[in-house]
This record gives C-alpha cells, sequence and structure tokens, in this order.
C-alpha cells in the first residue's frame, strides 16, 4: 500500500514556493469574447444593469440616442447610438467572460455531486440505505471501498485512503482517519480502501462542493468593502459629470449654439469613468478565480481583500518554514568509536524505522559515508525492534550485536540497565544539540554509548528570501511553535522571520491574534486541526488546510485543496493585485478624460468660438468624426483592457511608494496620453464614413 | 525700480512675513485647540451659556451645535439689520430691506460676505460692528473648530467624541482672531486706514461743488475682514477704496492677514497629528498652486490682449494706481484662493485668463490655501480621495494617517467634495435659464458667461467677492445666491464632520514598509494633481464657454 502524505510533498510545496514571487497570469483567450456574447446580451436587462451606477447611466443613455436615431436618422446620430450600445455591451461582455471562467470549474464540480446512496447507521445498529440528498447533520453513515462519501462529515471510526481528485486535483489518494486533525471527509470523494464511519456535517445542498459551486459560478458574488468605496467613488464622479453636461446646455444656449441631445450623451459617456465602470465586477470575479486556479476558495471577495491587507503573517514552524519532519544533519561519535562506526551501527539501527527521521538517518548514512541504502541479505536476516511508546527506542538485533537508538534518557535507561555508564561526553553533547534547536538521538550497541546523531529542522530553501520580500511589503511574519523558546530562537535566526511564538497552546496563539488586532493590524495564519479553529475563525484571514478537520474547514474563510501552507503568501499577493487593478484602471479611466475634452469641445463650439478650434491639437477630421472617434476609443479602450482585468495588473513585491510612482507613470500619464493617440487614429477610420 | 521689480519684492516680503508667522502662530494653534486649561473669560462664557466646557461631543451633537449657533446667527443678523432705525449711528439709513438683510445675513454667517448692498448707504456703523464685525469673528472660528474636529478623527482612535464646539468657537475666537485682529487694527490704524464712527465729513470738491466722504470704523472691520477670511467691506469699493486700504504697505499687510491663518493651521496639523511634514507636504501643494495661479494671474494682466491695449493702459483698467498690476493681482489671488473675497481691484476688468484664473481659484474648491479652518479641511477631503484611489493602487484597503478609508469615509468625503461642483454648475445652469438674466449682465458674449459662473463660483465657495458687472438685487439672485452659500457652507461641514466621527471610531493601523508615505513628493503631486484634475474635470466645458473663449480670443 502505497500512501502519498501530502505533509511530506517536499517537491510540491518547493514548486509553489519557487513560483510566488509574483502572481501569475491567467490564461485569456480571444474566441471566449465569443462564447460570452449571449451571456452579455441577457445583461442588458435593466435589473442588471441598475446594479452598476456607471454603466447604467449609459445604457439611459444609449437608449435615449437610440430614440433619436430612429425619429431623425442621420449618419452620426446612428453611429453614435451603435457605439454606445456596444460600449454596454463590451462592459456585459467583460463580466460575462469573466464568470464564464467560473463556469467550466463548477460544471466539472457538478459532475462528482451525482446522487449517491448513502447507507445511514440506525440507533440500533443496523443499517438503512438513503438517498445521499436524505441525510440529515448528524447521521451516521458507513463508507466502504469503492464507494463515493455521500456528504461532507468526519470520520468518527476507522480509517482509509480517500481518492479525493475530484475535488482537489490532486490523484494521490490521501488518509483519513477518526480523531486527529485529518478527519474531514468531503462529500464526492471515493474511499479506495477500508471502511469508515462518517457522521455528517453540513446539510445536502450547503455542502462544500455547493460553496464551491457558487463561488467559482459567482452567482452569490456580494461586493467587496473596497469594490463598496469605490463605486460610491464612481458614482461620485459619475453625478458631478451628468451635472456639468446637463448644465452645459443653458450655457451652449446661451452661446448661441444648442448641442443636440446625441451630441450632450457622446460627452457624457466619454466623461464618465466608464472603462472601470465597465471593468470593476470582471476585476473582482477573476480575483476570485486567480485564487480557485491556485486551489484556493474563498468563502466571500471580503476575506480576498482582506488578505491584500495583511501585516501580521502566522506560520507553523512545521511544514511551513521547516520541512515537516526532523532530518539527520550530523552524526557525533563519542568514546572509542570512530564516526564510520557510528554510521554503521546508526544506519543499522534505522534499516527497519519507516518514520521520516530514521529514513532520514539512512540517507545521511549513506550519502556521507557511503553505505549502501538498501539492507544486504544478512542484515535482512535481523530481527528489527519497533519503536514503542514504553521503550522509546527502536533498533535491531543483527546476530549478537544489539543495536538502539532512541531519546537520550530512554537510552541511558538501557544501557545502565545492562551494567554499562553513559560517559559525560554524550550528556554535554545532547545538551548542546538541544541548546541548539536540535534532537538529540542516542546510538548505543549493548552496554556501549557509540555516539549521538542530530536531527533539526531544516529549513526549506528560498524561505529567507520571501520573509525578506514580506518585509519589503510591510508584513511581519510570527513563526508558531510547539518547541521551547531556546529551539525556536534558533530556528526563526535561521529563517529569517520576525518573530517567534514558542510552546504555543491554540490558545497562546488566540492571545497573539487578539494581540495584533487590537493594535490595527490584520492577521493572516493557516490552521488545520479542531484546536485551530478558534484562531481561524479569529483571524482576518484564516486559511484552513483540505487536509484539515471540518471545524477548521467551517472556521477559515479560505480552503486550500493542495493543504500548502506557504500558499498564504501567494493568497496575499493576489489580494493585492486585485485592489491594484482597480486602483490602477480607475486612475487610468479618468485620466482618459483630458484628451476627449481636446476633442469634444472643439467639435461642439467651434462654430460659436472659432478661437476653441485652438484646442483641437490632435486635428481631427471634422466635429462629427471628432465626437464618433471619442466615443469608440471609449468603447473599444474596455475591450483591450479586458485581458487586464481579468489577468491583474502585474504585481511584485515592492514598497508602496515605487508601486504607487510604477502605476501612476504607467496608469496615470499612459492614461493621459493613449486617448490622444487613440482618437487620432480611430479618427483617420471614421472620417471614410459618408457623412463625416 | 520696475514693476515686476516692484512686484517681485511684494511677493518676496509676503512670503518672508509668512514664513516668520508659520510656526509660532501654527504652534499657538496647536496648544489652544489641545490645551486643557479654560482662561476665566473663557469660564464666565461657558457659565452664561451653561456649557460644560469638559464634556466631549458625539460627531452629531457637534454637527447641530455648528447649525444651532449658525441659524441663530442667522436670525439675530437678520433682526439686527432690519431694526436698525432702533439702534444708535443708523444715520437715518432705515431698516435693511428684507431682500438684502436675508442675503447679508446668510452671506456673513457662512463666512462669504457677498454683499448686494452699498454699506455707506445701507448699513450704519451698529450693525457694522454689532452685526457683521460679530459675525465675521464667530463665522471664521466655525470654520477653525469644524478643520479642529476633523483632525481630531485622525489623531483620536476608539472614540465616538470629537471634541466640543462650544469651546473651540470660544477659544478660536478669544486666544486666535481677538489678539490677532487687535494688533492688526492698531497696525492699520498706524499706516492710514480710518477709524472713526462718524458718518462722514463735508467736503469742497475740486471743481467747487460741495460732497461728502463717508467714513466708518473701518480699520478694525478690516483687520478680521481679511484675517477671518470673510471680505465684507466696510465701504462699497472694499479694498480698492482708500480710506479702507490707503497704500502699498496697507495692501500687503491686509494680503498677509488673508494668509497668514490658512497657512500656518498647516503646521497646527502637523504638530496635532505628531508628524509636522504631513503639515509641510499639504502647505507644499497649495504653495505651488498658489504660486502658479499668481504667476498666470499677473502674467494675464501685464499682458492684456494685443499691444495697443498694452500701450493704452488697458491691464491698469479696473485697478489702483496705488497698487499697480502687481498689487492688485496678488491681492486677487489671495482673496479668490482663499474664502476671503475682498479685492482691491475690479475682477471684471481683469482679461480672460487673469478673470478666468480668479474664477479657477475659487473653483478648485478654495484651498490654495483656503479659507480659515475651511482650506484645511478642504484640502484634507481631497487628500482623502486621493489616497483612497493611490491606496488601491499600491494593494491595500486605502488608509490616510493611519485610519482607513472605507465605505463611510469615502462617501463622507465624497458628499464633501460634489457639493460645492453641484451648486455651482445647478445654480449657474438654471440662472442661464431665466429670460431675464441676460438683462442683468453688463456684457454680451462669453464674458456675460464669465459673470454668472464667477457669481454662483464666489457664492457656492463662500468667497463673496464679485466679478460684478452683473446686477444681482432681483429675488431670483439674492435668493439662489443666498442658497448657494447655504448649501456651499453647511453640506461640507455636515460631511467633514461625519468623517471626523467614523475616523475617530477607528483603531489606529499602525505604520509598516507597506504603509504609502504621505509626506514625500510623490503623495505631493497625487494630492495636487487630484485638487486640480477634479476641478479641470468639472468645469472645463463652462470654462470653455466663458474665460477660456475670452482668454483665446
Amino acid at each position: 500500500m502505497t500512501i502519498t502524505d501530502p505533509g511530506t510533498k517536499p517537491d510540491v510545496v518547493e514548486h509553489h514556493a519557487e513560483s510566488t514571487g509574483r502572481v501569475g497570469a491567467g490564461v485569456f483567450d480571444p474566441r471566449q469574447l465569443l462564447t460570452s456574447l449571449p451571456d452579455a446580451l441577457r445583461k442588458l436587462h435593466p435589473r442588471h444593469q441598475i446594479r452598476n451606477p456607471v454603466m447604467f447611466v449609459v445604457w439611459v443613455g444609449s437608449i435615449l440616442v437610440t430614440v433619436f436615431a430612429i425619429a431623425e436618422p442621420s449618419g452620426f446620430t446612428v453611429a453614435v447610438a451603435v457605439w454606445l450600445w456596444f460600449t454596454v455591451l463590451f462592459a456585459n461582455l467583460a463580466e460575462a467572460v469573466a464568470e464564464g471562467r467560473g463556469k467550466a470549474q463548477a460544471e466539472s464540480l457538478r459532475r462528482t455531486k451525482r446522487d449517491t446512496m448513502a447507507r445511514r447507521l440506525r440507533a440500533d445498529g443496523g443499517e438503512e440505505t438513503v438517498p445521499g440528498a436524505g441525510l440529515a447533520v448528524g447521521d451516521l453513515v458507513v463508507v466502504e471501498a469503492g464507494e463515493v462519501v455521500p456528504g461532507d462529515g468526519d470520520v468518527v471510526e476507522g480509517i482509509a485512503t480517500v481518492d479525493e481528485s475530484a475535488i482537489t486535483g490532486e490523484s494521490a489518494p490521501v488518509i483519513r482517519e477518526s480523531g486527529g486533525d485529518r478527519s474531514a471527509v468531503t462529500g464526492g470523494t471515493t474511499v479506495l480502501s477500508d471502511r469508515i464511519v462518517v457522521k455528517i456535517a453540513t446539510r445536502p445542498g450547503e455542502s462544500f462542493v455547493d460553496r464551491m459551486i457558487a463561488l467559482v459560478e459567482g452567482a452569490k458574488r456580494q461586493k467587496t468593502p473596497n469594490e463598496i468605496a469605490l463605486t460610491i467613488l464612481l458614482a461620485t464622479l459619475t453625478i458631478i459629470f451628468l451635472l456639468a453636461v446637463v448644465a452645459l446646455q443653458p450655457m451652449a444656449d446661451y452661446s448661441g449654439r444648442q448641442q443636440s441631445v446625441t451630441v450632450l450623451t457622446a460627452l457624457l459617456v466619454c466623461l464618465i469613468p466608464t472603462t472601470i465602470g465597465a471593468l470593476l465586477s470582471a476585476i473582482g470575479i477573476a480575483g476570485m478565480d486567480r485564487l480557485v486556479q491556485r486551489n484556493v476558495l474563498a468563502t466571500s471577495g471580503r476575506a480576498v481583500e482582506a488578505a491584500g491587507d495583511v501585516s501580521t503573517l502566522l506560520l507553523d514552524k512545521t511544514g511551513t518554514i521547516t520541512f515537516g519532519n526532523r532530518r539527520a544533519t550530523e552524526i557525533i561519535p563519542v568514546g572509542t568509536a570512530t564516526a564510520d562506526d557510528l554510521a554503521v551501527a546508526a544506519r543499522l539501527s534505522s534499516l527497519a524505522d519507516g518514520t521520516p527521521e530514521g529514513r532520514s538517518i539512512v540517507e545521511l548514512c549513506v550519502g556521507t559515508y557511503g553505505l549502501p541504502g538498501e539492507p544486504t541479505r544478512a542484515e535482512r536476516a535481523g530481527e528489527s525492534v519497533p519503536f514503542t511508546a514504553q521503550t522509546r527506542m527502536s533498533g535491531i538485533d543483527l546476530g549478537g550485536r544489539r543495536i538502539r537508538k532512541g531519546a537520550a534518557s530512554a537510552v541511558r535507561d538501557w544501557v545502565t540497565g545492562q551494567g554499562g555508564t553513559v560517559p559525560d561526553e554524550v550528556h554535554e553533547i545532547v545538551d548542546r544539540i538541544s541548546a541548539e534547536g536540535g534532537t538529540p538521538l542516542v546510538v548505543a550497541e549493548g552496554a556501549v554509548v557509540r555516539g549521538v546523531v542530530r536531527l533539526s529542522d531544516v529549513v526549506k530553501p528560498g524561505m529567507r528570501e520571501r520573509f525578506a520580500e514580506l518585509r519589503a511589503m510591510g508584513i511581519r511574519t510570527v513563526m508558531v511553535t510547539g518547541d521551547n523558546a531556546l529551539t525556536a530562537k534558533a530556528i526563526a535566526g535561521r529563517a529569517g522571520v520576525d518573530d517567534f511564538l514558542a510552546e504555543a497552546k491554540p490558545e497562546d496563539k488566540m492571545a497573539l491574534i487578539r494581540r495584533e488586532q487590537e493594535g490595527g493590524r490584520l492577521v493572516a495564519m493557516t490552521g488545520d486541526g479542531t484546536n485551530d479553529a478558534p484562531a481561524l475563525a479569529q483571524a482576518d484571514v484564516g486559511v484552513a488546510m483540505n487536509t484539515g478537520t471540518m471545524a477548521a474547514k467551517e472556521a477559515g474563510n479560505m480552503v486550500d485543496l493542495d493543504s500548502d501552507p506557504t500558499k498564504l503568501i501567494e493568497v496575499v499577493a493576489i489580494g493585492k493585485q486585485l485592489l491594484i487593478t482597480r486602483g490602477a484602471l480607475t486612475t487610468f479611466s479618468i485620466a482618459n478624460d483630458l484628451a476627449k475634452y481636446f476633442a469634444i469641445l472643439p467639435a461642439m463650439f467651434a462654430t460659436v468660438y472659432p478661437q476653441l478650434g485652438q484646442l483641437d491639437i490632435m486635428r481631427l477630421h471634422s466635429s462629427n468624426s471628432a465626437i464618433l472617434s471619442a466615443v469608440v476609443f471609449n468603447a473599444l479602450v474596455i475591450v483591450a483592457l479586458i485581458p487586464l482585468a481579468l489577468r491583474g495588473v502585474r504585481y511584485r513585491p515592492a514598497s508602496a511608494r515605487s508601486l504607487l510612482r510604477r502605476n501612476l507613470l504607467i496608469y496615470g500619464l499612459g492614461g493621459v496620453v493613449t486617448p490622444f493617440v487613440g482618437i487620432w487614429l480611430i479618427d483617420l477610420l471614421v472620417r471614410l464614413i459618408p457623412g463625416m | 525700480m520696475s514693476a515686476t521689480a516692484a512686484g517681485l519684492l511684494q511677493a518676496g516680503l509676503l512670503l518672508l512675513a509668512l514664513a516668520v508667522g508659520y510656526r509660532p502662530l501654527g504652534d499657538h494653534m496647536a496648544r489652544v485647540f489641545s490645551t486643557g486649561k479654560h482662561w476665566r473669560v473663557e469660564k464666565a462664557v461657558y457659565r452664561v451659556g451653561r456649557v460644560d466646557p469638559d464634556a466631549q461631543q458625539h460627531w452629531k451633537t457637534y454637527a447641530s451645535s455648528v447649525l444651532g449657533f449658525s441659524a441663530v446667527s442667522v436670525v439675530l443678523l437678520f433682526l439686527v439689520q432690519r431694526l436698525q432705525s432702533l439702534l444708535p449711528f443708523d444715520f437715518d439709513r432705515g431698516p435693511v430691506p428684507v431682500g438684502v438683510a436675508f442675503n447679508t445675513a446668510i452671506s456673513f454667517v457662512t463666512n462669504t460676505n457677498w454683499q448686494s448692498y452699498l454699506p455707506e448707504k445701507v448699513m450704519g456703523h451698529t450693525v457694522q460692528m454689532v452685526g457683521l464685525t460679530v459675525q465675521n469673528f464667530v463665522s471664521a472660528a466655525v470654520g477653525l473648530a469644524v478643520a479642529i474636529a476633523l483632525v481630531r478623527g485622525f489623531t483620536r482612535a476608539g472614540t465616538d467624541r470629537i471634541g466640543n464646539f462650544w469651546v473651540d468657537l470660544v477659544r478660536g475666537t478669544v486666544r486666535v482672531l481677538l489678539p490677532l485682529a487687535f494688533i492688526s487694527a492698531v497696525l492699520l490704524v498706524a499706516l492710514g486706514v480710518v477709524m472713526s464712527l462718524k458718518s462722514g465729513v463735508d467736503v469742497t470738491n475740486p471743481d467747487g461743488s460741495a460732497g461728502r466722504i463717508a467714513l466708518a470704523p473701518a480699520a478694525s472691520q478690516e483687520a478680521i475682514k481679511e484675517l477671518g477670511t470673510n471680505g465684507g467691506g466696510i465701504f462699497n469699493a472694499n479694498s480698492a477704496h482708500p480710506l479702507e486700504n490707503p497704500n502699498g504697505w496697507t495692501n500687503l499687510v491686509e494680503i498677509y492677514l488673508i494668509l497668514v491663518i490658512p497657512v500656518s493651521l498647516t503646521r497646527t496639523f502637523g504638530t496635532l497629528v505628531g508628524n509636522r511634514r504631513q503639515g509641510y507636504v499639504l502647505l507644499s501643494v497649495m504653495g505651488v498652486i498658489w504660486a502658479a495661479m499668481l504667476t498666470v494671474i499677473w502674467w494675464a494682466e501685464s499682458h492684456p490682449n494685443g499691444p495697443a491695449a498694452l500701450l493704452a493702459g488697458a491691464g491698469m483698467e479696473g485697478k489702483e494706481q496705488r497698487f499697480g498690476i502687481a498689487g492688485s493681482a496678488l491681492f486677487a489671488n489671495a482673496t479668490t484662493g482663499t474664502s476671503t473675497g475682498a479685492v482691491n481691484s475690479m475682477h471684471d476688468s481683469f482679461s480672460g485668463l487673469g478673470g478666468g484664473g480668479t474664477m479657477l481659484n475659487m473653483l478648485f474648491g478654495e484651498m490654495t490655501p483656503g479659507g480659515v479652518g475651511t482650506g484645511l479641511y478642504s484640502v484634507l477631503i481631497m487628500a482623502v480621495i486621493a489616497m483612497f484611489l493611490a491606496g488601491l493602487m499600491v494593494g491595500r484597503t486605502p488608509e490616510y494617517l493611519g485610519k482607513k478609508l472605507g465605505r463611510r469615509e469615502v462617501t463622507c468625503a465624497a458628499i464633501a467634495m460634489l457639493a460645492m461642483p453641484v451648486v455651482v454648475l445647478v445654480g449657474a445652469g438654471a440662472a442661464l435659464l431665466l429670460p431675464s438674466t441676460p438683462g442683468a449682465l453688463n456684457n454680451p458674449g462669453a464674458h456675460g458667461l464669465s459673470e454668472i459662473l464667477y457669481a454662483y463660483a464666489s457664492a457656492s465657495n463662500n468667497n463673496g467677492s464679485a466679478f460684478a458687472g452683473i446686477t444681482v438685487t432681483s429675488d431670483w439672485f439674492q435668493i439662489t445666491l443666498g442658497l448657494c452659500m447655504l448649501f456651499g457652507r453647511f453640506i461640507p461641514i455636515l460631511a467633514v464632520l461625519c468623517l471626523a466621527g467614523s475616523l475617530a471610531a477607528q483603531k489606529k493601523v499602525p505604520e509598516t514598509a507597506g504603509t504609502l508615505p504621505t509626506t514625500g513628493p510623490l503623495f505631493a503631486t497625487m494630492l495636487g494633481g487630484t485638487v486640480v484634475l477634479v476641478a479641470a474635470l468639472t468645469f472645463i466645458p463652462a470654462l470653455a464657454l466663458g474665460p477660456i473663449a475670452e482668454a483665446l480670443a
């Protein structure tokens, strides 16, 4: 039976550690524009439009101009009407494309939601078969090899391997067992071996998969706090521009040049922040989508946004900062033994030891001392002595040799029990290793101590750099460990975290989170155990591992299907990228207005005040072509920016100052310049239309 | 000395004087509004007003106090004008007409000091001193109080209390405005400003005819008129009048008084928030825009359209010989960059660009450096808007001075920002729809539009300066301009106090490497850009048909 334990998948973990320096780009396929078109058309319904104040104004304007285009048709009015509708349509398209990507994921999830029959345990101990949809919270169901788990719950009896690929995409099976932190099973997953009894924890229709589907489809998408604040600002700008345009008519009238409704609507649509208004919801959906692509499910957009604000990161030492298990890093012979003697003894004692620590001892002996990795035929004849809680030692009896390794106190008892003595040298080494944050294992052969093996926490490669990056972003990292303060300090120093919490009990973690929050900081953490649940709930961003308990998954606001604790760092980056994309496109949208004034105002008023013609620095063909070109540019820029909205603005960890400088330059200054070029180019084509 | 050199010398002297006063006055105001000690005279006032000076107010209580105080002020000022004939020193000028009394009461209580009356003919000395001058003090003190309340929003944490309006009002009047006004009044008298309780003196004109020169207690009112960024002249010609502003020195002193409190308040702000550089950055934004606008106006007035006009002295039309172009441009830029509205020249006679410049100063929302208190809170509102966008662009929930800018904060700031453009555009647009409006204008075409736009910009921004050239005595103008003053004053104040309340309730977010610093040139650029862009994008269409069309002609 091969079992892949997610906790010991260093290759996967390292991969993430390397790829998260920047948030990667999602792939955008132009064909999505076409396939999303029907959805975009459906979104023309007023009930949908009213939710977005900026685009609602465009929508009303389109109807208005269309009425005029029908009443008094002219090439110009019809063209403006058509392009105003395109503006609305492109905004819908952006949203539809963003939603479409989630829908595909939801579809594949739905396939796991087959109607399963459940074997429910009756109170008298008998079994009855009921449909999965008829289960209630608290029901006990039996699932055996080959059967599908009928609903979310915790294993209360037994141990089994489960194929969770339907949810996580990870084909290697995982172990689920009663008690402990790996008790949660998800409905729709398949039991591969053995038999478990599951206590159902969610009602049908509210299961994990149901929530996932709702999330990726964006069905229950609620606006996040920052999105609401931005919408208010955009609505304010829209009101100001609406009034500026409405008040313009009496002024134009006074000046002797009344303007047509078509021209005023065109001016209004060009001025209000349509670019960001059109892309705002697509940006939000795409942000959640980027998380899903990384196998992280957020229960709300609020949590994603909060991730960008996090200023304190609580990271579990084991599995996050260090490899999940301690490794043998050194062997220290004592007495007359040489290092080679000790290596031979240490290897023999660990050959039958299946624990990661044991394997790491063999690996060290193989790598450094050139000993064979596999047991020889002679060695296989030996009788292995497994580790027990009573002896706290393991080893081998091979011929006349009796070799044991274990904790210093256990081996001491064993040696003195045989009439031997433990030299002071050993105590000194043991104390030194402990003080340095390692775990000493003493190896003895018979009554003679051969030496000490040092097991240490090995910090994952690249962690120091990641923490430095986080520091530059203003995020403080705190390592949480059950180790004593001395050990914790040594590892914290090696890993480069800012602070550590040693001998941490769940309530200490909770207290730490509260303390940080008192000081106005937002805290993110990962957790898997039931005793992590309160802390996960208290943290502003709580990422539960999918391998964890149901309680943990309920308490957190995100679930990482890969159960990779380092992904928290990536989640932070995605949260930041989401906000940056919104801010950058808002700036771009507003900066665009300047050029539009230069195009439209001379076109409107050069006949009454010829001197205003000096403002036409783009030298556009005619007043009609100038206005239409501005409208066309305004519509096309939405389509042009859909890929950026879906992918998100490029984010690299950097100081706030340099981020702002860069984004102001690209989206502020770029936003001022681009429309001058764009409108000028479009005018070259538009002037070919008859009647312009 | 050439006119340019004289102008530069005046500007240099002005800046030097402002720099000298910056620290002591700024720090003095910071102490005034943060100390727990009450003066004896203040305690007496609190006893009479039955106010517990140590009680702190919720923002809603603070706001109702502001509104209540202002409402009572409007009623009292209205009554004082209407009952003028019962008062001494009325010179038989009789009760002030209802329309004028209404407009004037609002105008002085809102710190606008828009004057739709001839002071020498309508207001006696008692109305001037007991009515108008009192409001000159307290309306400025109200602005100061609101600004300080907003600053408390940033400095306090986890409380729903933002100070005590009555204490702020009394302290602002007693400890800041009164002493400074007293000293300035003495200085102005010494420099030649008239101070008399007589109604006037009889004179024989050069041509032998008999004439009468009106007199008034001008110096005392002049001091607070400028210091409190009020602007209501005791003579109709305002600071162009030789008895209100007799020479170049008084001109410079008056410009200094206009600017000194708004400028020094940035120091107060920096001191109170515990980081002086936060104040300097606001000052730098105000200063750069102020200097740029001064350059534009000065240049435009020195280069009227066409060399023939220049030779014929067209640049001097509507300006006083004793101030010249530089002294007039300096005054015009100061009075429209603050909410003062005093004038020492006719802005109506300015060139298209120069007149447009004074208008734009107001349309920025008057924050270069803005009125007493109002300038500080206006620029802070723009800082909130700018930081909201900047914050998003660095990937964090936006924050300013350790306070998060969430839904409520942005809503308050947006309303405060929205009020003025809405009032100006609706007012000017509606006025133009009236068939009678063209008849009220001195000029047709683009300049006529500028006159309308200027009137509504001035009223809505509580500036009070007039382009003149527009007859505003009709009921329509009296009432709509009165409403513009009310909305332009109190909507932002309510929004600002609400913002203060919601900021004070927040915890303070500690500063980290991820916090966007608000002290460097980057933030200054962002803030300045926001101020200019918001005003430009809002008003370019209207300005295009007025001053821009004039300037490009």
